[in-house]
């Protein structure tokens, strides 16, 4: 039996971690293929290769995934840039806080989903408005994310950094962003994953292109392979994107594993 | 002869109740004066104002009344001019050991290669030769106080604050430090104001020793060291030694059975 807490070793893990995915398929093509769902509502594996490999050759599902990629990493490069050093500026100055605090935690929870109706008549269902809709639901959860943070600095390295001849700017500069800078990395990377259901939401109202846009089309042709290969896609880049994250932090903050 | 560096006038501290609870007096009206390239420790029974007053002096709290003058000027919130070593590890975690100790001389625009020289040479004083690249955490607690130490001493303040800087370390590793920050001392003469609740340490450090009282705190007694320097670890065995420690024991049993409410 496993003792609580005990480390695994890397193999085991990797074992571990893959082993389920095939229990997964497994499981989805017993379901499917043994004839307990109906084909109508669930395909089974083959076919959701059959049709992905369909939809990335001949109907151009590739420019789809860029367009989608492109509206996610826009709309979050784009919240990340203001919210960042408002998150800053809120964490380190308590009267920016007080200003500011109430409005953004409001504002979190409305739901950017909602928001696609009216960002539709304002900006039109173009580029813009996928933008505005990542834009919208990240750019709060980052500065609020941002400011628990700064605001949760050690207060010890603060003071020996004024005892050390720093001037409040530079407690800023070399103190409370330097020290929080893999957690906010870390946050980014969390808010990026959310950015990825707020675009599919996006697409699947008013829009002609991208992952989203695909997968509602194929619900009018009951292509449930078709549909499932998209979201599985979004799960694969949603993967891919993490990784890169975790490797980029690794090699910016090795001060963390040291 | 006045070389007086610091003097604490009528420096008292209340902090205000929590939650509508009355307020706390940690500090009652305290005077002391420090002479330049004394090395006084404060000795107290935990909880009796004494790192209250240090963060005082390094201008990191306010004192409810009366002021702090240095050289002079009044103190009115940290600065360069004091350095401070704290008894958590507050090195930076994401610089190294030579940045670390060049902090204050970055901070201050020092040139880099004067920067360099400087943290070389306090790098080496401390022990730490071959660490330079070394982040924190690779670091044992004795080797991170003593960056601290270098790193609070490369920006030359006029006068070194210390509060129980060895108090996390183990028997052994304290005794170390305390005849390396010695040895520092005897050669450079910094002035030093060492807040500790180690009798031993006290003594061995000190030139003058304060004792002071359980809150609110106040000075109680105000005892010259006179063991000659340099000063080795087998001192601590010495009968002037033990003489001191029996009699600042006394002083010090009473205030911490006072503060533990045992009469």
């Amino acid at each position: 039996m496993p003792r609580p807490l005990e480390p695994v070793s890397q193999g085991t893990r990797v074992t571990l971690g893959i082993s389920f995915f095939v229990l997964f398929v497994l499981a989805w093509a017993f379901a499917t293929l043994g004839g307990f769902v109906s084909r109508t509502f669930l395909a089974d594996p083959i076919t959701m290769l059959q049709d992905g490999w369909l939809l990335l050759t001949r109907f151009g599902f590739l420019g789809d995934i860029g367009i989608t990629v492109w509206r996610v990493v826009g709309g979050f490069v784009l919240a990340a840039a203001i919210a960042v050093p408002l998150g800053i500026l809120m964490g380190a100055y308590k009267s920016f806080e007080a200003f500011l605090e109430p409005f953004v935690s409001f504002a979190r929870y409305l739901p950017a989903s909602a928001f696609v109706p009216l960002l539709i008549l304002w900006a039109g269902i173009g580029e813009m408005q996928k933008l505005l809709v990542i834009f919208i639901g990240s750019v709060f959860q980052i500065i609020l994310m941002v400011a628990v943070a700064v605001g949760n600095t050690r207060r010890d390295l603060v003071e020996a950094a004024y005892t050390l001849g720093s001037s409040d700017q530079g407690v800023v500069k070399r103190v409370l962003i330097p020290a929080n800078a893999p957690e906010i990395a870390e946050i980014l990377r969390l808010v990026l994953g959310w950015a990825w259901t707020y675009v599919i939401v996006a697409e699947l109202i008013g829009s002609s292109s991208g992952i989203g846009h695909m997968i509602i089309d194929s619900q009018a042709l009951l292509a449930t392979g078709q549909m499932i290969f998209g979201i599985i896609i979004i799960g694969i880049i949603g993967l891919i994107s993490d990784f890169l994250f975790k490797a980029v932090n690794r090699k910016l903050f090795p001060w963390r594993l040291a | 002869m006045s070389n007086t560096i610091l003097q604490i006038d009528n420096v008292s501290r209340v902090f205000p109740g929590v939650r509508g609870g009355a307020p706390v007096r940690a500090l009652e009206p305290t005077n002391l004066q420090v002479e330049q390239n004394d090395f006084i420790t404060i000795l107290g029974p935990s909880g009796c104002g004494k790192s209250t007053l240090l963060r005082i002096v390094a201008g990191l709290d306010r004192p409810t009344d009366g002021r702090v003058l240095l050289n002079g000027r009044e103190i009115k919130g940290p600065g360069a001019d004091r350095g401070m070593v704290f008894q958590s590890y507050t090195l930076f975690p994401w610089l190294t050991i030579a940045e670390n100790i060049a902090y204050g001389l970055r901070e201050k625009g020092v040139p880099k290669a004067q920067r360099q020289e400087i943290v070389a040479s306090y790098t080496e004083k401390v022990g730490l030769r071959g660490f330079e690249n070394h982040y924190p955490k690779q670091l044992s607690g004795g080797m991170q106080q003593r960056t601290a130490i270098a790193r609070a001493l490369a920006n030359d303040p006029e006068i070194l604050l210390l509060d129980e800087p060895f108090g996390a370390l183990d028997n052994q590793t304290r005794g170390l430090m305390q005849e390396l920050l010695l040895g520092i001392w005897e050669r450079e003469r910094k002035t030093v104001l060492f807040v500790t609740h180690d009798i031993e340490e006290a003594i061995f450090l000190a030139s003058r020793v304060i004792v002071m009282s359980a809150r609110p705190g106040r000075i109680k007694a105000d005892i010259p060291v006179d063991l000659p320097h340099p000063r080795h670890y087998r001192m601590k065995t010495t009968p002037e030694f033990s003489d001191l420690k029996a009699q600042l024991t006394e002083e010090i049993r009473v205030e911490a059975m006072q503060a533990e409410g045992v009469h």
